[in-house]
């Protein structure tokens, strides 16, 4: 058991290191640091002030060691940057990337975290009583309405919801944020609703066949026969079973949920992590942008290795070899 | 006296050109203690017949007519709530995947008690005692440890006993058994079938049994019903059916078996398919596969007594017992 | 890369129509060789039975890509005033509209400009935007763009992980742990951030955008190949040719890919919706293709808060592409339902 996460916990790493390697090839061999820096100062900027630029931002250095440079090389400052979570500077303002992230992280959560509970919750909700209700007109309600909401842009749910609950009804702040409690909740009933909207067509679809693939099976029909109720059917053996794949699903869903609410965030104007990526998407940031994919694939390996944990408790005919 | 009486008992598919019956006006009745054998080809209804008993045919499928009474109760038009009382207590059922069956991330243990639990007053630990007690009635060995283990860490003997305590921890009035030895290999069935044939004698559990095997009906039938097309065309007590059966579909199943068959002869396989439930022929459903077919067989056989009383049979041109 | 889609009359004209003529020769094939395979063509005659509407639809905004992408240089009645349309390539749809711009917006068939109270050069069905272009030309416009992401994304994302599911499946060994370990480390990036950062190191353009999206979308169709060509490397017949000595691309042709082909097309059909709905995403971030619904959307994002409230701008497009992804994932789900064996399973 230990053996195997630990196992997990080197391919993760071996993962991570990929994806560095990944960026660098990306951010320093397709756009190379003359790229980056005429993104920055202007497509007519002379040669001296894109030089000038690269030596401010530090992209001045070899590209790889060589002799003379084995430790002053963009490639191994680029991965010790990351490694040791210094993150580096924002090639936009100089601000440390580390001090963003923490500041962002708070109202990050604070969307995405009652958005994840909210959204898990009625679509498990939804699903379990379309299973009970399977083949009824409630299903196919249920699904045309999935399919409907699943084809509809979360754009067009961020501007309909900002539209409908802000400018018409007035019931909620068009955007912003604010941390003191009472205000919390004003500022994110509008995007939590709106993000729970746009995600749960497609999660009650899966859930669904989760659902309705169990509700076939050949216990179910064991616990007829004992005089089980249908709706305890459902509740004590169909959706223990079901939970297997959802979990999967929710726990791979966890790093997802935190780069998801990057048009959230960006529409409200909420200041987390989303819209400190789309900050430094319009500001040519790429050491920020860098940095944010770094951190997205360290907490999807992470959530991978707790999906693979969460299985074992869920499901007693998994155990980790 | 009869527990279970089942009387016309029609269940079909409804589809688009009316309703196509998968079961045809079945009739039989079962004493307690005793075991009925339902054998026939793959497809004859068999295991529809078993689950209308237990008013569980999968939909769309439904009983279109018939009663089946329970010590004189019919239990066609009970509500969802009263049949629910009946199944699991009074009648109960055991199936042929053992390995399917069970649910894969419950304990055994909870699994065994949960009828009890939903039928009878009584608490989590005492409930416990008496799967405890069946466990060890049943065969398991170190019951205990099994009753605290998951589905996957039995093996396939030991989770159809767990089954069969399961079905018997309510000391049902009938026992349906669809195929229960099927998945199993050949020492352990004739171990299950002996713990079933005890088990009955001593609960005064009724026995169906649902069964591909004739072996298997030989060692623990008292009665045979033999389906075709889902209707029965014979039944008649276990010897009389083996020594001399009356319908030429009895005599052809049982030339098709092994044991039967001269040393050297050849198997003789019934010639042609079972029809499916939607063309099934006109008349007599057998006919077009029967070597004593005749101008009568035009019109659907009753089942009926034969001469010298010993059995009934749906065929205008029976062997005549010797 | 980008450059090659940089504006340049001759060039613009000649790579649209050539994207074109290529999707409609892949098409043609494509329906030819599923006429040849019995079970796929029952199973889109079961489709269209079902998806008739659907279908129909999607013709519909493939017949007006197409007549989007048939550029031509020069010709055709050149409003006055308007110098600069004579030297472009001009698409049927621009020549039917080639009417002077309006100078801000109008309201859908008013007779005067919304803010200034000035006359209209002419009635326009859908308004106009706020540089006075007409929307319902650029609704219609926004149809081509689409498609074009679409099928040029699926050019890229399909044979790629055909490719390396195949060869990681069938092969096994270091092979596929090479290719799973690609795939583990780009599925590793969540995705919207992944594409992000293709679209900004490659530069915008319309191309890269296809690649971006393309080498964030291929990973979870080679994961279904790798698989299913796992289970068919062990079905008899494929044993049975092994045994043989045939040699693996032959295999892999004969046998392999052709027990794929319902995967390709559901894939496809439900990739396309996907693509569509991730362009919109990049438009409302600024990097997105120019002239896309997502991007018409992106802009109308404060017209919505005016008094009084321009809607006309923001709900054609919301229309277009939601119809355009209804349609999609309609006959996506029902290829599903028809030729996936196992929600056929779950049906019954
Ligand atoms: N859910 C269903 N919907 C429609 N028809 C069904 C359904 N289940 C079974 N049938 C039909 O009912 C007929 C009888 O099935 P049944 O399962 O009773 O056969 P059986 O005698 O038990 O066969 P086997 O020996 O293979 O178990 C079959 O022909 C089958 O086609
Ligand atoms: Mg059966």
């Amino acid at each position: 058991m230990l053996s195997y996460i630990l196992r997990r916990f080197a391919y993760g790493a071996l993962v991570v290191l990929g994806v560095l390697v990944f960026l660098f090839f990306l951010f320093f061999a397709v756009a190379t640091p003359d790229d980056i820096a005429r993104r920055s100062v202007g497509e007519k900027a002379t040669p001296a002030v894109i030089e000038q630029w690269k030596i401010n931002h530090g992209y001045d250095r070899p590209l790889f060691p060589g002799p003379g440079h084995y430790k002053d090389n963009l490639f191994v400052r680029h991965m010790t940057s990351m490694l040791t979570f210094d993150l580096g500077r924002s090639d936009a303002d100089g601000v440390p990337i580390k001090q963003r992230i923490a500041e962002g992280a708070g109202p990050s959560l604070a969307l995405s975290v009652p958005l994840f509970f909210l959204e898990l919750f009625v679509s498990v909700v939804v699903s379990l009583f379309v299973a009970f209700f399977r083949e009824t007109y409630f299903d196919r309600i249920v699904l045309v309405f999935s399919v409907f909401s699943m084809s509809v842009s979360i754009l067009l749910y961020i501007i309909g919801g900002q539209f409908l609950f802000g400018t018409v009804l007035r019931w909620f702040p068009l955007s912003g944020f604010d941390s003191s409690p009472s205000l919390l909740f004003r500022f994110l009933a509008l995007p939590v609703l709106v993000g729970v909207f746009a995600s749960v067509g497609s999660s009650i679809r899966f859930y669904r066949t989760v659902f309705l693939e169990e509700v076939h099976k050949d216990y179910v029909r064991t616990a007829r026969a004992k005089g089980a109720s249908e709706l305890r059917i459902m509740l004590k053996h169909v959706l223990p079973n079901a939970m297997i794949p959802i979990l999967t699903n929710v726990v791979m869903a966890i790093p997802f949920l935190f780069t998801g609410s990057l048009l959230l965030e960006a529409g409200f104007g909420i200041p987390g992590l989303g819209a400190l990526t789309v900050e430094a998407i319009n500001a040519n940031d790429f050491s920020t942008l860098r940095a944010m994919v770094f951190i997205g694939s360290l907490l999807f390996v992470l959530g991978q290795v707790l999906t693979d944990i969460a299985y074992t408790i869920v499901d007693p005919r998994v155990t980790l070899e | 006296m009869s527990v279970l009486v089942v009387q016309d008992l029609t269940t079909s598919l409804p589809t688009d050109e009316g309703p196509v019956p998968i079961v045809r006006d079945v009739s039989f009745e079962l004493a307690a203690g005793r075991c009925l054998a339902i054998v026939g080809e793959s497809g004859s209804g068999k295991s529809m017949t078993a689950l209308s008993i237990l008013g569980l045919v999968p939909r769309p499928l439904a009983i279109t007519s018939g009663q089946i009474l329970l010590e004189g109760k019919d239990l066609v038009p009970l509500s969802g709530a009263a049949q629910r009382r009946v199944r699991g207590r009074e009648i109960a059922m055991i199936f042929q995947e053992p390995m399917t069956s069970l649910n894969p991330v419950i304990r055994v243990g909870e699994q065994v008690i949960e009828a009890l639990l939903l039928h009878e007053k009584v608490s989590k630990k005492a409930a416990y005692g008496r799967a405890l007690e069946l466990f060890e009635r049943v065969g398991i060995p170190d019951p205990a440890a099994r009753l605290e283990a998951y589905p996957h860490q039995l093996s396939g003997g030991l989770k159809q006993r767990a089954m069969i305590a399961m079905a018997l921890i309510m000391r049902p009035k009938v026992l349906l058994a669809d195929e229960p030895t099927t998945a199993l290999d050949v020492t352990i069935q004739a171990q299950i079938l002996r713990l079933l044939r005890e088990l009955m004698g001593e609960f005064g559990t009724a026995l169906l049994l649902i069964t591909h095997d004739l072996g298997v009906v030989n060692q623990i039938a008292d009665e045979v019903a033999v389906f075709y097309a889902g209707r029965i065309v014979e039944r008649a007590p276990r010897d009389q059916f083996f020594s001399a059966p009356a319908h030429p579909y009895s005599v052809g199943l049982l030339d098709a078996l092994p044991a039967r068959a001269q040393k050297g002869a050849r198997l003789r396989e019934i010639p042609g398919h079972v029809p499916s439930p939607t063309n099934v022929p006109a008349g007599c459903a057998f006919a077009p596969r029967c070597p004593k077919r005749g101008e009568a067989c035009d019109v659907v056989p009753r089942l009926e007594p034969l001469c010298d009383g010993s059995r009934r049979v749906a065929c205008f041109y029976p062997e005549e017992p010797v | 890369m980008s450059e090659f889609f940089s504006p340049g009359p001759v060039r613009d004209a000649l790579t649209s129509s050539v994207i074109a003529l290529t999707v409609l020769l892949l098409a043609v094939i494509a329906i030819i060789k599923v006429r040849k395979d019995e079970p796929l063509a029952a199973g889109f005659a079961e489709v269209y039975r079902r998806r008739r509407f659907s279908i129909a639809v999607l013709v519909l905004y493939c017949f007006v890509a197409l007549l989007d992408s048939i550029a031509w240089v020069g010709g055709g009645s050149v409003s006055e005033g308007d110098l600069v349309s004579a030297h472009e390539a001009r698409s049927v749809i621009d020549r039917v509209f080639s009417r002077p711009r309006e100078r801000g917006y109008s309201a859908p068939l008013a007779d005067k400009e919304f803010y200034e109270g000035s006359p209209l050069a002419a009635r326009h069905v859908l308004g106009t935007n706020v540089l006075g272009e007409d929307v319902l030309y650029l609704t219609l416009k926004g149809a081509r763009v689409a498609l074009l992401i679409g099928a040029v994304t699926s050019l890229i994302t399909i044979p790629l992980a055909l490719f390396f599911g195949v060869l990681a499946g069938y092969f096994g060994g270091r092979l596929d742990d090479i290719i799973f370990f690609i795939m583990s480390t780009l599925a590793s990036m969540p995705g919207v951030l992944l594409l992000v950062a293709l679209v900004m190191a490659l530069g915008q353009g319309t191309l890269s955008v296809c690649i971006a999206l393309g080498v964030t979308s291929w990973v979870g169709f080679a994961r279904l190949t790798r698989g299913e060509t796992m289970k068919l490397r062990q079905v008899d017949y494929v044993l049975a040719a092994r045994s043989l000595g045939v040699r693996p691309a032959r295999i892999i042709l004969r046998h392999i890919i052709p027990n794929l082909l319902h995967l390709i097309v559901i894939t496809f059909v439900l990739l396309f919706s996907g693509l569509v709905l991730s362009e919109a995403t990049l438009s409302w971030l600024g990097i997105g293709v120019g002239g896309s619904w997502g991007q018409m959307i992106a802009q109308a994002k404060d017209e919505l808060s005016r008094d009084p409230l321009i809607w006309w701008n923001v709900v054609p497009a919301g229309v277009a592409l939601f119809a355009l992804l209804l349609c999609l994932n309609l006959v996506g789900d029902a290829l599903r339902d028809v030729l996936d064996p196992r929600t056929r399973r779950l049906r019954a």
